[in-house]
């Protein structure tokens, strides 16, 4: 099989994210991954995190935006929403929220305001494993994976395998 | 045929009915619920959706349960809400039913909820209003509550999720009621294999297994093995003509007691899209008891509310 030299391994990817989270847990951490790719990744990262601290007691969520879209006029409410699923009190929490490409940050945007309507964390950490460039909001993640350019007409696409392992595809924009 | 809930792309302009809604739409707005079933269990109950748009609630008939719902769920929607009972005020002047709609457009109302007791009202402001509107049909006469069906529907499919292994029962006057037609077309659609209906001949409208469903007149037949009970209202106004005899005599043929419940599979749910006649077609103690789920029924009613209104308003040309 012949890989594209252009697209990331996403495994590789993931243990490099495990490596820069792992320094930044306190006691009082919860990991929300935002749907979907962003819930794979809290999901594998979850027990290794867990294993690396095992005096914290690291709780898991996931959100789902689309109720805080910035382009619900211009395009409708998704199709496809999940609910969101945070069980713990969000606040005073450390969250680290992960995501699986950061680009314009508008999803970002729409998942903090989500989250604040569950109450007031103490801080948020934003996690990614691709930071493509392109941000249109004054919104950046602490802390990517890697840093990569793409052209526009690009999209990085995450996908989940059977066996639960990652891997990213290269997409036309739609 | 054109159906006029659907732009020309195919999404949702209105909701008037569920017959003829595809079932990709009727999942969409039941998964759409799904997620709003978390937000009423926030801290915060709101989404910022319809904020800056106009619900205007026009209730040319009398209703408590589903005019709140559609109120709260507007506002958890962030729209801004404005309620009309038009039985008690410009109808009573004299006032059109086109004449009330257009005074609303000029006040930049963005969607109407409708409920009358002529059947085709909600069909006839849809097709007057302005193309940037959205009309929901909240009852008209005995022809369709969409919103009621799809929440009933919604309820199912939260306690009894393989809806392609399902046996609904739907008991009472079913001639009347538009929240009967409204489940079976959204049953039906969704692949639910097996929809009965049971009740006396003179409640029965003629032909109504060409909708899909068998029909039983006796409840100890009907009633046997299936896993949801629906029971229907009996309005009162029915007993005084010649269709019943009393309402003792219809309780014991159709009155959901706990002897007859027992027919039904043992996990088997029991809902009524209310208000309720205790002692006339459901008992006490099995509207109160383990297997109900009526007090549900209006809680979900506010996630499917607001998923239509969502859905409906993303979809502005």
């Amino acid at each position: 099989m012949t890989t594209n030299p252009q697209i990331p391994n996403a495994e590789v990817l993931l243990s490099r994210l495990e490596q820069k989270l792992t320094p930044l847990i306190q006691p009082q951490t919860a990991i929300i991954g935002i749907h979907s790719g962003g819930a794979w990744i809290a999901e594998r990262l979850l027990p290794l995190l867990q294993q690396a601290h095992p005096d914290c007691s690291l709780v898991f969520g996931t959100l789902d935006s689309s109720f805080y879209r910035d382009d619900y006029h211009q395009r409708g409410l998704h199709t496809e929403t999940r609910p969101s699923q945070i069980s713990f009190d969000v606040e005073n929490r450390h969250i680290i929220l992960l995501d699986d490409v950061f680009y314009t940050g508008r999803t970002i945007r729409a998942a903090m305001n989500e989250l604040f309507d569950y109450g007031r964390p103490a801080s948020i950490t934003l996690a990614v494993l691709v930071d493509r460039g392109g941000r249109e909001l004054p919104i950046c993640p602490q802390v990517a994976a890697i840093q990569l350019e793409l052209p526009f007409e690009q999209k990085l696409q995450l996908s989940r395998d059977d066996n639960n392992l990652l891997h990213f595809s290269l997409e036309a924009n739609a | 045929m054109h159906n006029p809930q659907l732009t020309k792309e195919g999404k949702l302009q209105h909701l008037l009915t569920t017959e003829g809604l595809p079932r990709a739409i009727l999942n969409q707005i039941l998964d759409t619920a799904e997620s709003f079933v978390g937000v009423a269990e926030r801290e915060v109950k709101k989404v910022p959706l319809l904020r800056g748009k106009t619900v205007c609630n026009i209730f040319f008939e009398n209703s408590t349960r589903t005019r709140t719902t559609f109120e709260i769920a507007a506002k958890r929607l962030s729209a801004d809400v404005i309620t009309l009972n038009v039985s008690t005020s410009s109808q009573s002047k004299g006032e059109t039913i086109l004449d009330t709609v257009n005074n609303l457009t000029a006040m930049h109302a963005d969607m109407f909820v409708v409920r009358h007791a002529e059947s085709g009202a909600a069909h006839f402001i849809a097709r007057h209003v302005a193309p940037h509107i959205h009309v929901i049909n909240a009852g008209d006469g005995r022809h369709a509550h969409p919103t009621q069906g799809l929440l009933d529907v919604f309820t199912i499919r939260r306690y009894k999720p393989d809806m392609h292994n399902l046996r609904v029962a739907i008991i009472g006057d079913v001639l009347h009621s538009r929240v009967a037609r409204s489940e079976i077309h959204a049953l039906t659609t969704l692949g639910v294999p097996e929809v009965r209906v049971i009740a006396p001949k003179t409640l029965l409208p003629q032909h109504v297994e060409k909708l899909g469903v068998q029909v039983y007149h006796d409840m100890n037949e009907g009633l046997k093995d299936v896993d949801v009970v629906m029971m229907l209202r009996l309005q009162n106004e029915r007993m005084n003509g010649a269709l019943l005899p009393s309402a003792q005599e219809y309780f014991k043929c159709y009155g959901l007691t706990p002897e007859k419940l027992a027919l039904a599979k043992p996990d088997a749910i029991v809902m009524h899209p209310g208000p309720m006649n205790r002692g006339v077609e459901i008992d006490s103690v099995v509207a109160d008891g383990g297997q109900s789920v009526i007090l549900p029924q209006v809680t979900y009613g506010i996630a499917v509310r607001m998923a239509v209104m969502s859905i409906l308003a993303g979809n502005s040309e």
